[in-house]
């Protein structure tokens, strides 16, 4: 039963809720208690931006369990407009005509389900613009 | 005045075309799509469902309204495809967008016409002064049983209306409701496919609770047909809403812009409420807009709109119904629609 | 500080070991390097194992094999740093042993992989669990972006990944304890199944059983012993940042280049100066950025190297001459500490057909997850 770590992640996975460093700006998603770049420990919240491109990208043809009926399905690290870097599945494009630089925007969509009676799990994917 | 700030839809890219459909079970597609007038539907990716369908529906909405989601008091979602059966849908989709937690959240129940019913209370409560603003959405990803005439309709999408009382774009003036023990079509508890009583679906259920609900709203109202420059039915098919319009006394032109079925199919609870946004999408200052919905069991919510000149700055802030439905569609052949369906019994 | 050895080395096969459990397996490995060492007795142990409990259900690892080794009471120590976790259990029993502690310290890794455990989850806990594995990544697929960023920015190719698993797997084929021991073609490796674009399932390391033990001293403890010994000069270990998107470049491992750093300036080497090296390549494209963040070839060039043969036996730089995980197997804990042991057999002359000529320093190279861990050590022949 994943319920109480699922909960916890719903800001960041939802809303894309980071912190950003009050001593040196710099953006942690998800946010945490130091930051990485001045080992500051005061931050605020701030809502990342929904835009960015692909840096780098695979298509996951042989996947674990729970996406294995999605297969092939892209995976990519992107770039959003204020900086941050994150992992999300490029969903609803042809997996053979994406490529480095393309640009996205987050989308919501379901991420994965905890088994038949458990939790629908939500979160972040990116679509092509 | 109490009306429509912000409305928004989202359609699903996937689509199958009938015809597929129709070689599947062995049916002719050109009687098919001749009978029902019905081309293609939407079908929903497997990472969409009632809920995320229903939040990019109500972002959109939030971006033609310009509100802080904050003010809104209240989130119903309609539908008959609610991804929990206990755990209301509107809980995941207020998360998303920021809205609460001092808001009141329900799922309404009621074959297609779920989603009005979440648009008549969220009107209710604004106009009883309960609320500032609140939001009605009606959102599906609808089952069809294989082999099944509903197979051929039964599609997936959402539209979301936020109600308040200033900046309107379109005001409600009338609302009326009609309900019966029509037993047209259910399904049963722990059931994965609803049934239907063939065509006692037509005349007793749907033709006789839209014509009601329809004549009488226009008798509340003291209006005429040729008053109105668009009308919305609920959409089980292409054929049904043409028939039910002439019957009321509208024209094929009042109701060409809101008549989508034949290339989205029937979004269940989101039909006729996406309808209405594919009328609001063309409609100018001072249009009036006739909608009546239907869901099986049955009932029919009807609402009599008129479009304010607010109509001018919105329409442009969120993709419009028409760009969804037409355009970057997506084509399926039935075995991925049947695995994105979950129509393929896994090894689990 | 003492100087420290390495005195005596085992393993068993690696590979699908059906008949023998976690435990079997490494008191195997651990019973010839004992044997091979000459000691009596052991003064502490310390077991590289990255996921026993996910694989078999067990935790308490070092208390299990010091019970099953028949060495109880001494302190057996589990050490835990995904991939790297034969690497870093080597490097404890290093400080044990150069600090003064004890006199004689096994280090060992162990993995039973084949128990029917969900592989490709507990693999995937190496990597960010809640965001990069929650949004659907496999390991193969954090290695593929790799791959894919490496190819666009440096226009390394396709031939040129491949050619390390056929290197690998030739390398592997005259190591009696790989898993793998025949070769395959350049034809082979390029239509295998696809895995994660552009890898390919013989770009990958396998999924194997195994484990590998050594025995560590001090220099003037192990001339007592009158057993061929190999001297540690280096043993450095670095972290970075867990998720692959929140690295500073997504071409180059700065848990490589930052250890290496240091472990050259500890041992006073150049990169030159290394005779042949052990690297971690779980996917090909691993090897050839960690040989290019090694600073044996230029940034960028370490496709080319594999291609032209700069990294063969014979070659400039031989790397992998084990087989690397590739061939050898990647039994996860025990790869730390066999390529110690393939270090130690080419330093003393053991190598059989794989022997690079002439071998006075070697480097082993143990990463955890997609570069969040990295650990080097330099090893002298005497």
């Amino acid at each position: 039963m994943i319920t109480p770590r699922y909960h916890r992640e719903i800001p960041q996975r939802y809303r894309l809720e980071a912190g950003k460093c009050k001593q040196c700006g710099h953006i942690s998603f998800p946010p945490r208690l130091v930051c990485p770049k001045c080992k500051s420990k005061t931050f605020e919240t701030v809502k990342l931006s929904r835009e960015g491109k692909i840096l780098t990208f695979t298509i996951i043809r042989v996947a674990p369990e729970k996406f294995s009926k999605e297969t092939p399905y892209v995976v990519a690290i992107i770039e959003l407009n204020n900086g941050v870097r994150l992992t999300a599945q490029v969903a609803d494009c042809n997996v053979d005509k994406v490529a480095i630089g393309d640009k996205v925007k987050l989308v919501f969509r379901k991420i994965q389900d905890e088994g038949k009676p458990g939790l629908h799990c939500y979160g972040y994917k990116a679509v092509l613009v | 005045m109490v009306g429509i700030v912000g409305y928004g839809s989202y359609l699903p890219r996937y689509r199958i075309k009938v015809d597929l459909i129709a070689k599947q079970w062995g049916a002719d597609p050109e009687a098919i799509k001749r009978g029902l007038i019905l081309y293609e539907k939407t079908v929903p990716g497997q990472d969409e469902d009632t809920i995320t369908i229903s939040v990019e529906a109500a972002r959109y909405a939030l971006q033609r309204a310009r509100i802080d989601p904050q003010k809104i008091g209240a989130v119903y979602i309609g539908s008959e495809s609610h991804p929990y059966a206990v755990k209301p849908s509107a809980t995941i989709l207020i998360e998303a967008l920021g809205i609460g937690p001092h808001v009141h959240a329900a799922s309404y129940e009621f074959a297609c016409k779920a989603g009005t019913e979440a648009m008549y209370v969220a009107y209710s409560l604004v106009k009883a002064g309960e609320m500032e603003y609140a939001m009605g959405i009606g959102s599906d990803t609808s089952q069809g049983a294989p082999g099944d005439a509903l197979e051929y309709s039964a599609s997936a999408g959402g539209s979301a209306f936020i109600m308040g009382k200033e900046n309107i774009v379109a005001e409600i003036l009338f609302t009326n409701s009609y309900t019966s023990d029509t037993p047209d079509f259910w399904r049963r508890e722990h059931e994965f496919y609803p049934r239907h009583a063939g065509r006692f679906t037509g005349e007793p259920a749907y033709f006789k609770h839209i014509y009601n609900a329809g004549i009488t709203l226009l008798e509340k109202s003291g209006m005429q047909p040729k008053d109105f420059q668009f009308a919305v039915f609920h959409m089980p098919n292409g054929k049904f809403p043409q028939e039910v319009g002439k019957k009321l006394g509208f024209t094929k032109e009042q109701m060409e812009v809101g008549w989508i079925s034949p290339w989205m199919g029937n979004t269940y609870s989101g039909s006729s409420p996406t309808g209405l946004s594919a009328v609001l999408d063309a409609a100018k200052a001072g249009d009036k807009i006739f909608m009546v919905s239907f869901g099986s069991g049955a009932g029919s919510d009807g609402f009599i709109f008129k479009v304010t000149n607010e109509i001018d700055k919105v329409r442009d802030l969120a993709p419009k119904l028409r760009d969804m439905l037409d355009n970057d569609k997506i084509y399926l052949d039935y075995g991925r629609y049947a695995k994105f369906r979950k129509k393929i019994i896994l090894n689990e | 500080m003492k100087d420290v050895a390495v005195v005596g080395v085992g393993m068993t096969k690696f590979g699908e070991l059906w008949k023998k459990s976690l435990r079997d397996i490494f008191v195997e490995a651990s019973l010839k390097a004992i044997e091979n060492s000459g000691v009596d007795h052991i003064d502490s142990m310390y077991v590289g194992t990255m996921s026993s409990g996910l694989f078999v259900g067990q935790e308490h690892i070092g208390a299990v094999m010091a019970d099953y080794l028949g060495v109880a009471p001494v302190p057996a120590t589990r050490v835990e740093s995904a991939c790297a976790s034969g690497g870093v259990a080597f490097r404890q029993a290093y400080f044990e042993v150069t600090s003064g502690q004890s006199e004689i310290v096994l280090a060992g890794g162990v993995e039973k992989m084949t128990d029917g455990a969900d592989v490709t989850d507990a693999l995937a806990t190496a990597a960010d669990q809640e965001y990069e594995v929650y949004n659907g990544i496999t390991f193969p697929g954090l290695y593929a972006m790799i791959a894919r960023a490496h190819m666009h920015q440096y226009k390394t190719t396709r031939e040129q990944l491949a050619h390390v698993a056929v290197k690998n797997h030739k390398n592997g084929s005259m190591n009696p304890n790989a898993q793998f021991r025949s070769p395959v073609t350049l034809e082979q490796v390029m239509k295998a199944t696809m895995v994660a674009d552009p890898l390919r399932l013989l770009d990958c390391s396998p999924v194997s059983d195994g484990g590998a033990a050594v025995i560590v001293c001090s220099v003037d403890y192990a001339k007592k012993l009158k057993k061929p010994y190999i001297k540690v000069i280096a043993s450095v270990q670095t972290s970075d940042t867990i998720a692959l998107h929140n690295r500073e470049s997504l071409t180059a491992l700065k848990c490589v280049s930052a250890a290496a750093g240091k472990a050259y300036k500890q041992s006073g080497l150049k990169p030159s100066d290394i005779n042949f090296a052990e690297v971690h390549d779980c996917f090909t494209i691993a090897e050839i950025v960690v040989t290019e963040d090694l600073g044996f070839f230029e940034k960028g060039k370490g496709g080319q190297a594999a291609e032209n043969g700069s990294t063969s036996i014979g070659g400039k730089i031989p790397i992998n001459t084990s087989g690397g995980l590739k061939s050898k197997g990647h039994p996860v804990g025990a790869t730390g500490v066999a390529q110690i042991i393939e270090c130690y057999e080419q330093l003393t002359g053991n190598a059989g057909e794989r022997q690079v000529k002439n071998a006075k320093y070697g480097l082993a190279q143990n990463m955890g997850g997609s570069g969040a861990s990295c650990v080097i050590h330099i090893l002298e022949a005497v």
